[in-house]
């Protein structure tokens, strides 16, 4: 019985310990002055030797018209990279803090059985793209990175490590809207960022492949899915999960009939490979 | 009929372009005066070697690493209340000032630029090296309230001329006599601007109940007389006007108005 709760969740307590354990590093930094990852998600200080920055943030303060120093730059092209060769859109549910916020929601969503998607508002999938490309564009009108100045990832992450300040409000603010308002509301309509490493990372070597001969149409996958439109091949064919894909797994974990699983993409042929 | 339709969608089609057009003005508009009115900080004092706010608020990635070099937890990153750009580093002297380290670890660390080196470089025979000197930093300048400053009242205070890590340079003490007791020194201090660093250890060690020395952004600390006002007798002064001129004449445009100019010289 636990055997099988850990099996059916194996994904789901990687990623949690993956998340919390980077907290706790960044956040040992600041409390207890650990060397190995200071800073945060926008820059981080990796063994005191190199960085990994937050490519969204520099193209936002390159759109400013300021060239940052090589440091910050070389970092944002190695994570870029990373994401964009390798992992997919994984920071959103591997790496972001706000990912643990916005399940909560979905989480509670269930257990209350608030069932209406949207209320009040209604919001469209694609308006991420709009809010990615808003904040590059207001970013040279403003002065200052446009998005950093809202960012609640970073808001989260700075006040786990640095101290909020009034800036838990926004983070209630956050969950209270996805729980409430609209169903997976920031990380699946709004959140830039997510738009952005969907976007970069639409050839990115490891995702989700769906195996149609073994589909028997349970639907379970679609329960999970905070990205539903890209299971569109559930059941149809067989291929890979592009688009909005968030790597986190949750299908994988519930699909009884192993007809999800993680591969590494294959360009020449997307669709029949077992 | 099909052109009907045809026509309808068609109006849909332009109906949800200025919908969508009309909501991302809305969005942009809202969002960008919000950022513009988070960002204005003119009162937040920065690290040393930090760019003018300007500059700064675009580069500073808000990384907090220079929060974590700093050994005294001088710098804080800035939260929503702050009444600065979110997540930039700044700090209060009052509460910690800047001890001014001599190897200054919060500077080199610091990967986006918005704290750089070369702002607070080491000269050697007037060479910039690669290596900071803290005596160069320009972090503010401090001010002070002779109203409020009990050494003007005659008393016998120098707690912030003994707290200046600049010490005798950056605030000198200034002998006057005390003519309401008739037998007593004021001894007055006196910042020099050119010198003090903002680093705010002054304000820190003022004993009023709210500090009569502090440190202001030079930005907002000073003044500007104006290119056009020139100081007759300091011979490097003048020598800035004939070079304004001979450039003028050199591009030879005769009623530029730097012609008016030349009465000053006049009584050379
Ligand atoms: S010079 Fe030293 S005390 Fe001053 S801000 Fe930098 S690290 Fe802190
Ligand atoms: S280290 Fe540089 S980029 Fe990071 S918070 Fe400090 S000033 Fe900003
Ligand atoms: S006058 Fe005050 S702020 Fe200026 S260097 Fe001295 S102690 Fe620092």
């Amino acid at each position: 019985m636990m055997s099988s709760i850990i099996e059916r969740n194996r994904y789901l307590i990687l990623r949690r310990t993956i998340q919390t354990g980077l907290l706790i590093l960044f956040g040992g930094a600041n409390w207890w002055g650990w060397k190995l990852l200071q800073g945060n998600y926008s820059s981080a200080y990796v063994l005191e030797s190199f960085y990994l920055t937050d490519p969204h943030a520099v193209l936002q303060t390159f759109a400013t018209g300021f060239i940052m120093s090589s440091d910050a730059i070389i970092g944002g092209i190695i994570v870029l990279i990373f994401y964009a060769l390798i992992a997919g859109r994984s920071f959103c549910s591997w790496v972001c803090p706000v990912n643990m916020v916005t399940d909560l929601s979905t989480w509670m969503r269930k257990k209350w059985k608030i069932t209406q998607k949207e209320y009040f508002i209604s919001l469209n999938r694609k308006t991420r793209y709009w809010v990615l490309g808003l904040g590059i564009l207001l970013s040279p009108i403003v002065g200052v990175a446009a998005f950093e100045m809202i960012n609640p990832i970073t808001m989260l992450h700075r006040g786990i490590i640095f101290g909020f300040g009034a800036g838990w409000a926004i983070i209630i603010a956050l969950f209270l809207f996805d729980l409430l308002v609209v169903e997976y509301g920031w990380c699946g309509h709004l959140c830039p960022l997510g738009a952005f490493y969907s976007v970069t990372s639409r050839f990115s070597l490891i995702k989700v492949k769906h195996d149609v001969e073994k589909c028997t149409m349970c639907m379970k996958c679609f329960d999970v899915c905070h990205e539903k439109q890209v299971l569109n091949l559930i059941g149809e064919k067989s291929g890979y999960i592009v688009g909005e894909c968030s790597n986190c797994g949750r299908c994988i974990e519930v699909c009884n009939d192993s007809a999800l699983k993680y591969a590494i993409y294959n360009y020449k042929n997307q669709e029949v490979q077992r | 009929m099909a052109a009907k339709q045809n026509m309808n969608s068609r109006r849909d089609a332009l109906k949800t372009l200025f919908r969508g057009a009309g909501l991302l003005s809305l969005g942009g508009a809202v969002w960008g005066s919000t950022a513009v009115t988070l960002k204005a900080s003119e009162l937040t004092l920065r690290p040393p070697g930090a760019l003018d706010e300007y500059h700064f608020v675009k580069a500073c990635i808000r990384c907090g690493t220079c929060v974590e070099a700093c050994p005294y937890d001088t710098l804080q990153l800035a939260t929503l209340d702050d009444h600065t750009a979110i997540g930039t580093p700044f700090f209060k002297p009052r509460l910690i000032p800047c001890y001014m380290c001599t190897d200054v670890p919060c500077v080199p660390v610091c990967p986006s630029g918005a704290l750089d080196v070369k702002k607070i470089a080491k000269q050697n025979d007037g060479v910039k090296t690669g290596k900071p000197d803290i005596n160069k930093a320009k972090m503010g300048v401090a001010m002070l309230d002779q109203e409020a400053c009990l050494a003007y009242w005659g008393i016998q205070c120098d707690a912030c001329y003994r707290a200046c890590p600049l010490f005798g340079e950056a605030i000198t003490l200034e002998f006057k006599r005390n003519e309401r007791t008739g037998k007593h020194a004021f001894l007055k201090p006196v910042v020099h601007r050119d010198i003090c660093t903002g680093c705010g250890l002054c304000e820190h060690a003022c004993v009023t109940e709210k500090a009569a020395i502090f440190v202001l952004p030079r930005s907002v600390a000073t003044g500007k007389v104006g290119a056009h006002y020139i100081k007759g007798w300091d011979k490097d002064d003048e020598e800035r006007l004939r070079n304004l001129k001979e450039k003028k004449t050199e591009e030879s445009s005769p009623e530029d108005e730097l012609n008016d100019w030349e009465y000053l010289l006049d009584d050379e």
